[in-house]
């Protein structure tokens, strides 16, 4: 999902700056809130950026003959909402543009867009809809990562064909094109992340299968 | 301990789903990453693209770069580590805000 550095016109990645902001803003803002509020939670937090880190330096093998990886937004944005990602996210894309030339600093708005933002919204509100509808917490934290993660590849792949359209069919077939490469790939890994954030989701709560699973990690009771 | 065994299949599940790739006959690839497909796709699209902006620092060998990778896993894994056992250990007291 890292667009490569320079390779987002110029007006593209000031848009997708602006458009990244202000979620980036609001994120520090929840983050700050929670802290105050729920000090307690502060571990919780950072082992959710840790997730993220791990994550997304595991590049892995996929079914289609080339590699991706996770990206571990899932599992934050469970816990504590999606703004909050939009800042951890940043600090893991952040880390890899400068330290591993893997991102950059001119695509990090539209890469922050994809990870940190796109993807944990759909996480979340995968997972909302899947407690609304009585889903096992498990599953919803399965879909909601596995989801979450998918949705950030296909991000990408919009980003890409919005600034380079096929000149025959367009911004649909350039984003078919994309999401051949980023999209299909993901599926497999995707559904590794999905697992694997089940797994350290209840390893960090200790409450596998309890009700008060989440709640107990973001620091709403007690 | 239903729990641990479930964790231990789904980990499991993760490790075949990561292994079939490798393993499965008749799947070819190179494993290159997706991230420079896609860029490479651009390019293809665009033949003589250059991009417009380098990377202000570039790890010098593949070996440097995998340095880092393992070393953002490492500290990642770490730190994960670090949490879940010192709220196993506490877990008597029930809590998980530690």
């Amino acid at each position: 999902m890292h667009i490569m550095e320079g390779y987002l016109p110029v007006a593209h990645a000031a848009g997708w700056f602006a458009v990244s902001a202000p979620f980036v803003v609001a994120g520090a803002r929840k983050l700050r809130r929670i802290v105050t509020e729920r000090p307690q939670v502060k571990m919780t937090l950072a082992a959710a950026a840790a997730f993220t880190f791990v994550l997304s330096a595991l590049k892995m093998p996929s079914v289609t003959g080339s590699c991706s990886h996770p990206t571990g937004t899932g599992l934050g944005a469970v816990v504590f909402g999606p703004l909050v990602m939009a800042v951890l996210g940043s600090i893991v894309l952040l880390f890899q543009a400068l330290l591993l030339a893997h991102g950059g600093l001119t695509t990090l708005g539209a890469n922050v867009f994809s990870m940190a933002i796109a993807g944990p919204w759909v996480s979340w509100a995968v997972w909302r809809l899947a407690a609304k509808i009585g889903v096992p917490s498990a599953v919803g934290v399965f879909l909601a990562a596995t989801l979450g993660d998918l949705a950030t590849y296909a991000t990408t792949s919009v980003q890409l064909a919005l600034a380079y359209p096929d000149p025959a069919s367009g911004i649909l077939g350039a984003t078919l094109k994309f999401g051949g490469i980023y999209a299909i790939t993901q599926i497999p890994l995707a559904i590794a992340e999905g697992l694997l954030t089940v797994v350290v989701m209840n390893a960090l709560s200790g409450r596998a299968g309890k009700p008060d699973e989440i709640s107990s990690l973001s620091g709403e009771i007690k | 301990m239903m729990a641990a065994r479930r964790s231990f299949w789904l980990i499991a599940a993760v490790v075949a789903i990561v292994a079939a790739p490798l393993v499965l006959p008749g799947l070819q690839g190179e494993f290159r990453g997706s991230d420079d497909l896609g860029t490479d796709a651009i390019v293809a699209a665009n033949p003589g693209y250059q991009p417009w902006f380098q990377p202000l620092w570039k790890p010098p060998s593949d070996e440097i770069e995998s340095l880092l990778f393992a070393l953002q896993a490492a500290l990642g894994a770490g730190f994960l580590g670090y949490v879940i056992g010192r709220r196993h250990s506490s877990r008597r007291d029930d809590v998980a805000d530690r």
